[in-house]
């Protein structure tokens, strides 16, 4: 049991453990064989750095030490660690491999590893990203060889541009775009701004009726006296925002229609590119944004990735730890329900200019998980 | 033996003794005042043991206790996936308190979780930090706001005194126990249209982990009947 680790039995010690560095040896140097650079991130990393990125749902997933020096996390993933040894080193563009272990937090009785290796490599360029985004997803074929994985993908700048493309407000569609990965809300949100606009303008009679007549301050100190340091000024302001959102059309039925459709295209990538075509007819945004997916199908392809061989979800990637902004993909193991993806990568473009206080760089990158390669390769 | 964990003082002590007694058995403290043993008159094979309200969810997870009396509120939120680890076996309909999600009354563009993460959004925009809510509930309220897909804020650990941290600029809004929302209504705050997290009860649970031998189950049936709780169809 003490020699078990993630997937795999007894690979803790001896013959077992021998396999396992041998293979995370042909992985690491399969994923760095473009001439990227090892790095080893900190396995501690600051809490609030994390925290300030994904909010508090990370303290259910990542694990969480304090001393007198503050609190820190046990990484949860590369992604971030890396990012920020990116930007430590001068954010010059680089590609960088790496594998070691991650920590997450499980819930009593999961049969999910708490600890579990990750090799992986990040590419942090401008350039061509749908050459880019193909190269990315052809390593990680290349690192993964024979092993009976399917491949799926899918595309968080699509429903990025359907947010973009919307006929409404700028108000709107920045607090869609920032929901775009917590579904419950943003699905609240479609309703709020769509067949629930009436309603949620009538629940707000009152407020938006003192709002019209000038009324607000009045509306305000009659709330209740002023405590904390949320000030009357913000109050008032959202009220205002309130009272313009009321104002706002509500969202068509073929706009929302035309989300939902895009989130739910499933089937080939090259199906899914004659669906998605027939989606943004009309739509400049939202037909710019599949020009893109066209051009990395094209550049799938010319990495022998077969665009009729491979599986697109347009929800694919909405709902993990990482931040993909664009590009994604996963490589599920056949016939092995008891395993994780083998695999998984994606684009992350907003992530590097949010830790890099506004000097973003492109990036795309991905992890195989060795053990369960392994496990998965070993039956 | 089985052994009967009840809150060692105050209030809900005294609720406790008053609920079974009304059911023909009586819990008598043993010794003096200080002295944390009891007995249990009525039923045959029952100890009883005082303790800490607080630790009864601990006891009764690591199976030291086979029954306690303690609030839902500690057990959800103190044991992760409680219903494989305690039956509840009676609410007690003592002990009453509502779980809920309060902001400064003069807000009134808040109403609803939505308003609060929207609010939250233009918070951390505008002060550089994300928007603040105090509690000793962390597991239950992070969970409530992941539910409810709340972005933008964080907690803040406040074991006492919660509805005071708005005032005093530690948090902007507070999730905590009310019983009548007379606290939260004098320290200005109001409870969202659908923030209520949790409506707990005193309740009597059973321990799951515990060690349950003929004479343990013997004695839970006794008590069982006793307090006109039904039996559990056999396994």
């Amino acid at each position: 049991m003490v020699a078990d680790r993630a997937y795999l039995k007894g690979a803790r010690i001896g013959e077992p453990l021998s396999r396992l560095d041998a293979e995370v040896a042909r992985i690491v140097a399969a994923l760095g064989a473009t001439g990227a650079v090892r790095v080893e991130p900190e396995a501690l990393q600051p809490a609030d750095v994390l925290l300030d990125l994904y909010g508090e749902d990370i303290r259910a997933r990542a694990f969480t030490v304090r001393d007198e020096g503050g609190e820190m996390m046990l990484r949860p993933d590369f992604t971030v660690p890396i990012v920020r040894l990116h930007m430590d080193a001068g954010a010059e563009p680089a590609r960088y491999v790496y594998c070691g272990p991650v920590w997450r937090r499980q819930d009593a009785g999961s049969r999910r590893p708490r600890e579990y290796l990750q090799a992986g490599f990040e590419i942090f360029e401008a350039g061509d990203p749908a050459a880019q985004d193909a190269e990315a997803l052809a390593v990680i074929r290349g690192a993964l060889g024979d092993a009976p994985v399917r491949l799926v993908t899918g595309d968080l700048g699509l429903i990025l541009a359907t947010i973009d493309a919307l006929d409404t407000s700028a108000p709107r569609k920045a607090a869609l775009r920032r929901h775009v990965w917590r579904p419950h809300r943003f699905h609240a949100l479609l309703q709020r701004y769509g067949v629930g606009h009436a309603s949620a303008t009538a629940a707000r009679a009152e407020l938006l009726a003192a709002e019209a007549a000038g009324g607000t301050q009045a509306m305000i100190t009659a709330g209740g006296v002023v405590v904390g340091l949320r000030e009357v000024a913000e109050v008032a302001a959202r009220v205002s925002v309130l009272a313009t959102e009321a104002a706002t059309a509500p969202l068509a039925r073929q706009d929302v229609d035309r989300i939902e459709a895009v989130l739910a295209v499933e089937g080939s990538a090259s199906e899914a590119l004659v669906a998605l075509r027939g989606l943004a007819h009309g739509l400049p945004a939202l037909d710019a944004a599949v020009d893109r997916y066209a051009r990395r199908l094209d550049a799938l392809a010319e990495r022998g990735i077969s665009p009729d061989e491979l599986r697109f979800e347009g929800s694919f990637g909405r709902t993990t730890l990482e931040y993909y902004d664009g590009f994604v993909f996963g490589a599920l193991p056949v016939g092995r329900d008891d395993l994780p993806p083998i695999a998984t990568g994606g684009r992350y473009d907003a992530l590097t200019r949010v830790l890099g206080q506004g000097a973003g760089i492109p990036a795309v990158g991905g992890i195989v998980r060795p053990e369960a390669l392994m496990a998965l390769m070993e039956g | 033996m089985l052994k009967l964990g009840v809150p060692s003082k105050g209030r809900l002590q005294e609720e406790t003794i008053r609920w079974f007694a009304a059911r023909g058995v009586e819990l008598a403290r043993v010794g003096g005042e200080r002295e944390y043993r009891g007995m249990v008159e009525g039923v045959d094979g029952v100890e009883l043991v005082l303790i800490s309200a607080g630790e009864i969810p601990g006891e009764l997870l690591a199976g030291r206790l086979h029954l306690g009396v303690t609030g839902q509120d500690l057990i959800r939120e103190r044991l992760p996936r409680w219903q494989d680890r305690v039956d509840e076996l009676a609410p007690m309909a003592f002990g009453r308190a509502d779980l809920v999600v309060a902001v400064p009354a003069f807000w009134v563009d808040v109403r609803d979780m939505g308003d609060l993460d929207a609010a939250a959004g233009a918070f951390r925009a505008r002060h550089g930090h994300r928007l603040r809510v105090a509690t000793k509930y962390h597991h239950l309220v992070r969970s409530f706001f992941e539910h409810h897909g709340v972005a933008d804020y964080q907690l803040v650990d406040s074991q006492g005194a919660t509805e005071g941290t708005v005032k005093n600029l530690t948090a902007e809004a507070i999730a905590d126990i009310t019983s009548t929302g007379s606290t939260l209504r004098d320290n200005h705050l109001r409870i969202l249209d659908d923030g209520l997290i949790l409506q707990s009860e005193a309740t009597l649970f059973l321990s799951k982990a515990a060690t349950w031998g003929a004479p343990e189950t013997a004695a839970l049936d006794a008590l069982r009947t006793r307090l006109g709780l039904e039996n559990a169809p056999a396994e």
